[in-house]
């Protein structure tokens, strides 16, 4: 016997939640108590009175698992909102990463050429490493990362997706 | 206004939102509640043998009366040993509230004596739960609790409450309606998919309601709407385990349950349908059989107050989100308001009494035993001027009572029907008891089942709770045994109830009255003298060893797949059809 697999999409939700204990711990378990997958997982407070978080959650499966991802998700009681950006058409989404990379000589000169290229930001220095801003989508932070291998690559340390929809109005 | 104690809030909360029984057993952790209840004598609480049992207990009550169910145990294993009720009451949907011990928060996170972390264990088998930090919120927090376990699609709510907290001081106020700010169920459909539903239903040519615990759910009210749409529409109906009692089982319009052990005419009738009405039903894997030949012909309207219950294993055409009963009047209302006139559906019932003509409830009885089908009959036949309340534990006992007592009402019919759980009947016999002191309650149980939660025997006795239990003995844990049948060549492996005990003794040890039926010519004097006994009686009826559930669609099986007797089993399946459950 063999177990059958359907052609999956990945997409970005935005979850507003109640800002309680456990919160986290809920969704997330959740999310393996229903066999579902979490790519990316991101959580702050976005209230001015430290109530509602936001939660961007990057997930994949199939379109019929993921109206139950999203419906499993509204009936939560500390939910207030589920947005599938995907869905809902053009958004735009950020990572941001820390990138450490030490070398010596022509290493050195190549990673910091390439971090221009990237646009990355030296945010710390000794004579003997970099520690590297990078932010832009999943793609450009893997191939940041994939070259930074290369040149000496120590440690990396990356937020996962925020995302926000394009237009004036609110997801 | 005057500070109280975690505790003493507690108890007036409890009382303000109009809970008579809590169902519990004491411990540490709990200690200043106890006292609490103990000083205001307000609420009567009933002490089991086992949290599991309160739980059961708990959900007999909150199924037979509507009201929820409410349970205060201890922390750590008064916690852990409640888990089981606690989620049966989340699959099957069952308002309750469980309040748990806690060790003192101080202690919280450092493996302290009888410390678990409940929220953490309960996170996943309840509706919502919480762990209250400060006495001043706790009041704030039950009423909520009580409103998320009753409103919507019901379910289990557990507070957990730290010694602690119990012991500290705050002040105390009714509060109003609760206005949660997020948790809104949306209970009336808008009135465009209510017509739309309508004329899917006046176009049908084979149209089936399909019924569900949602109905029991949402109130006596709704079964007697939906015994109106019904009627307008002439349309049969079927019904799932949970929803039995909704629509009489006298009515000509009754086909009986579908599913697994369904009748014939339920699962052909949802085969050949032009048209599946579920009101209030889920689409269990053990109602619709193989997915891919579920219903091949039939649009699908599904009515539902739990949005994620919509398009979950079955794809449907109109989700109708709206609390079940609601939905039967607007859909009713609409009906008259057009004035659609009954529609012929004369055809379609020539087909259905085609399919009723197989008798596929009737069983071979040739020897000098007794069928457990026959003696569920005679228990039917003996009972059914009182209309009793009737639990069962879970396994070919339950299914039997299932397809042969018959339901005239609703909140008649308490069984674990999501989880499956073993040892159900007993404690939910005694909820039952007690929130309907007048009534007849019986467990139908069979002799593996009843010793799960056995010790609940103390509890009645204690209580003099005149409950009253039948198992059905066959010395086999009997739907292991079929599936082994079925399924792997009749190796019998470790489904032979070994040791029994000797269950008239057992019962008179505990003070009940014991009984033991060995014999046809036994059975309704043995029934009669049951009846006749006006305190806790269990009786031992010895039953066919080896006599099957059927009809039976085996698992991973289309409707038009099913076993009708015995002699058409087959002794081994593929792996395809062992991995399924």
């Amino acid at each position: 016997m063999h177990i059958k697999e359907e052609a999956i999409e990945r997409h970005t939700l935005a979850v507003i939640v109640d800002n309680e204990p456990g919160i986290l711990a809920r969704i997330a378990g959740m999310f393996t108590a229903r066999g579902y997958n979490i790519e990316s997982l991101t959580v702050t407070d976005i209230s001015e009175d430290d109530l509602v978080s936001r939660i961007t959650i990057v997930t994949s499966a199939s379109p019929h698992v993921m109206e139950q991802i999203i419906a499993q998700l509204d009936r939560l009681v500390p939910v207030h909102k589920v947005s599938d950006l995907t869905a809902l058409g053009e958004h735009v989404e950020r990572e941001l990463a820390l990138v450490k990379v030490a070398g010596k000589g022509e290493h050195r000169i190549e990673a910091l050429r390439l971090a221009d290229v990237y646009r990355a930001r030296v945010v710390d220095a000794t004579i003997e490493s970099f520690v590297f801003e990078v932010t832009g989508g999943s793609e450009k932070i893997d191939k940041f990362v994939e070259l930074m291998r290369e040149v000496g690559l120590v440690e990396v340390a990356r937020t996962g997706v925020v995302a926000i929809s394009r237009g004036k109005e609110a997801a | 206004m005057t500070e109280k104690s975690g505790a003493d809030i507690l108890v007036e909360a409890l009382c303000d939102l109009g809970v008579e029984v809590v169902f519990g057993y004491p411990g540490g952790a709990v200690l200043p509640i106890y006292d609490a209840l103990f000083r205001s004598k307000r609420i009567r609480h009933v002490l089991v043998r086992h949290e599991q049992a309160a739980t059961h207990a708990a959900e007999g009550y909150a199924r037979s009366t509507g009201k929820p169910g409410v349970v205060l145990v201890t922390s750590g294993p008064g916690a852990t040993n409640a888990v089981t009720g606690i989620t049966d009451a989340l699959m099957d949907s069952i308002p309750m509230v469980v309040i748990t011990g806690q060790v003192p928060t101080p202690l919280i996170g450092t493996d302290a004596f009888q410390e678990a972390d409940t929220v953490g264990i309960t996170r996943h088998c309840t509706k919502h739960n919480y762990l209250v930090k400060d006495p001043a919120r706790l009041g704030g927090v039950l009423h909520e609790a009580f409103h998320i376990a009753t409103s919507g699609r019901p379910g289990p709510v557990v507070v957990d409450i730290p010694k602690d907290v119990q012991v500290a001081t705050a002040r105390y106020q009714k509060p109003g309606p609760i206005q949660h700010k997020t948790y809104r169920p949306q209970v009336k459909a808008d009135q465009q998919t209510i017509e739309a539903a309508v004329e899917m239903i006046a176009a049908a040519e084979r149209p089936v309601f399909y019924t569900g615990g949602g109905i029991i759910n949402s109130g006596p009210e709704a079964s007697q709407l939906l015994r109106e749409l019904v009627r307008i529409t002439g349309a049969p109906v079927t019904s799932t385990l949970m929803g039995l009692g909704a629509l009489p089982a006298s009515s000509k319009q009754w086909l009986g349950m579908l599913g697994m052990h369904g009748t014939f005419e339920a699962n052909m009738a949802m085969n050949k349908a032009d048209l599946i009405v579920a009101l209030g039903a889920r689409f269990d894997d053990r109602v619709t059989g193989r997915l891919d030949a579920f219903a091949p012909h039939a649009k699908k309207i599904h009515v539902d107050i739990d949005r994620s219950s919509v398009n979950k294993n079955v794809r449907v055409d109109l989700p109708v989100i709206a609390d079940v009963g609601r939905a039967i009047e607007d859909m009713t209302r609409v009906w008259k308001a057009h004035q659609h006139p009954k529609p012929d559906l004369s055809e379609w019932w020539r087909r259905i009494e085609g399919w009723r003509a197989a008798q596929c409830l009737d069983f071979p009885e040739d020897g000098e035993g007794i069928m457990p089908q026959r003696a569920i009959r005679a228990l039917y036949e003996a009972t059914k001027g009182e209309a009793p309340i009737i639990t069962t534990e879970v396994g070919q006992h339950q299914m039997w009572a299932a397809q042969h007592f018959g339901f005239e009402a609703p909140n008649k019919w308490l069984t674990s029907g999501g989880l499956g759980t073993m040892g159900y009947g007993l404690p939910a016999a005694i909820g039952a008891q007690l929130g309907n002191p007048k009534a007849l309650v019986i467990d139908i149980a069979g002799e593996a089942s009843i010793q799960m939660n056995i010790q609940e025997l103390a509890t009645a006795t204690q209580y003099r709770l005149p409950v009253k239990v039948f198992i059905l003995n066959n010395q086999y844990m009997g739907m292991v045994r079929q599936w082994q049948e079925l399924t792997y060549s009749s190796r019998y492996a470790e489904s032979y109830s070994e040791s029994l005990p000797d269950f008239v003794k057992l019962a008179e040890a505990y003070g009940w009255k014991g009984i033991r039926i060995e014999g046809r010519d036994q059975l309704e004097a043995g029934i009669a003298d049951m009846l006749a006994h006006d305190g806790p009686v269990l009786v031992d009826c010895v039953v066919e060893q080896l006599a099957n559930c059927f009809p039976m669609i085996p698992s991973g099986a289309a409707h038009t797949e099913m076993i009708l007797q015995a002699n058409e089993v087959s002794g081994e399946m593929d792996d395809e059809a062992k991995a399924l459950v």
